[in-house]
């Protein structure tokens, strides 16, 4: 009770000069983050340099819910490497090994052909229709590293949407009341 | 100051960062690790060599693979992920590798291993270049961590060729 008495009471107590210098500060540490974000981009080399596993298809090693770190090089695509590809028309990429490589002598392309672990066929059937191989282009990362369980944050907060806008409710209300 | 949600904040920040920090020396705890990997693969028979109506040349065959992987595993390795491919040059493409067989080994009493098999996935060349081809038959391995940076290498063994005439 007393919890809710303080917390109706700094409501009632607010003036506009603390009210846009918490604003302010909000925006600072909002803006912060996305620094962070695209410098992560940067240094990467990958247009998303983390990545969450939404599907059980390279289990038991990935698991839905692990995160990814990916890294993109300049380096050749050799089979084996775990990349993160997105499909033309699809807009979830796809997190799987390489199994085959074919390099063209003269041009340096690449035709590459990925597999989950867990499945049991090669992705030819997720590519576009009649696409028989990825090129470059479609790769936008090699994983690097991982950690587990931390990405069910992200996939509880995009399957059950109520649950963002309690947490943003709750952090809304805790920076009003703050007495910072 | 002392508020419950000041102290829960206190917590929280602090037991995350713990973690990352674990995770983070667990992680460099597999570079002191210096593995000595083995392996051996011989082609026991070349059960189908034919060209396709495509025109691309397609093998099949058997292969013995033994491996002694145990110094690879580390506290810290979930699985190792173990995989042989063959790799050839042809006047088109200057590398085509073509995975054969895959395996997940879970453990270390697993990482001994002699399998006799035929080749998991077809081989199905680029154009109708096998016929007398040398080729390479590499066992890579990667090393997928508890967390962490992944590790990857492999072993290259030479001496490979296609025969001379399909069968």
């Amino acid at each position: 009770m007393g919890l809710i008495g303080d917390t109706v009471d700094s409501i009632k107590s607010i003036q506009t000069r603390q009210l846009l210098s918490q604003a302010v500060s909000l925006g600072m540490i909002v803006t912060s983050a996305l620094i962070i974000w695209k410098a992560l981009m940067c240094v990467t080399g990958s247009e998303s340099p983390v990545v969450v596993v939404l599907s059980g298809s390279m289990e038991p090693g990935f698991k839905r819910g692990d995160i990814l770190f990916l890294h993109m090089s300049n380096a050749p695509i050799r089979a084996g490497e775990i990349v993160v590809f997105n499909v033309d028309g699809r807009e979830i990429p796809i997190v799987h090994r390489v199994i085959k490589v074919h390099e063209r002598q003269d041009t340096g392309e690449v035709d590459v052909l990925t597999k989950g672990d867990n499945n049991n066929g090669d992705d030819r059937l997720l590519y576009a229709q009649g696409q028989q191989w990825l090129h470059r282009h479609h790769i936008m990362g090699r994983a690097v590293g991982f950690l587990p369980y931390v990405g069910w944050v992200t996939i509880i907060m995009t399957e059950k949407p109520i649950i963002k806008y309690i947490l943003i409710g709750a952090l809304g209300l805790l920076v009003i009341t703050s007495k910072d | 100051m002392h508020s419950f949600g000041y102290r829960l904040n206190g917590l929280l920040t602090f037991s995350v960062t713990i973690l990352a920090v674990m995770c983070a020396m667990a992680s460099l705890s597999d570079n002191l690790n210096t593995p000595s990997p083995s392996a051996e693969i011989q082609v026991t028979n070349i059960n189908r060599f034919q060209k396709q109506p495509r025109g691309n040349d397609e093998v099949s065959l058997t292969m013995n693979i033994s491996a002694d992987l145990q110094t690879l595993f580390t506290w810290n390795t979930k699985q190792l992920f173990v995989f042989v491919a063959a790799e050839y040059k042809t006047p088109k493409n200057s590398l085509n590798q073509v995975s054969l067989w895959d395996a997940i080994i879970p453990s270390k009493e697993h990482a001994k291993f002699w399998i006799q098999t035929s080749n998991k996935y077809r081989f199905i060349d680029q154009g109708n270049n096998l016929r007398g081809k040398e080729f390479n038959l590499t066992l890579h391995w990667h090393a997928m961590p508890k967390t962490g940076k992944m590790f990857a290498d492999k072993i290259v063994l030479t001496g490979y060729s296609f025969p001379e005439e399909y069968r």
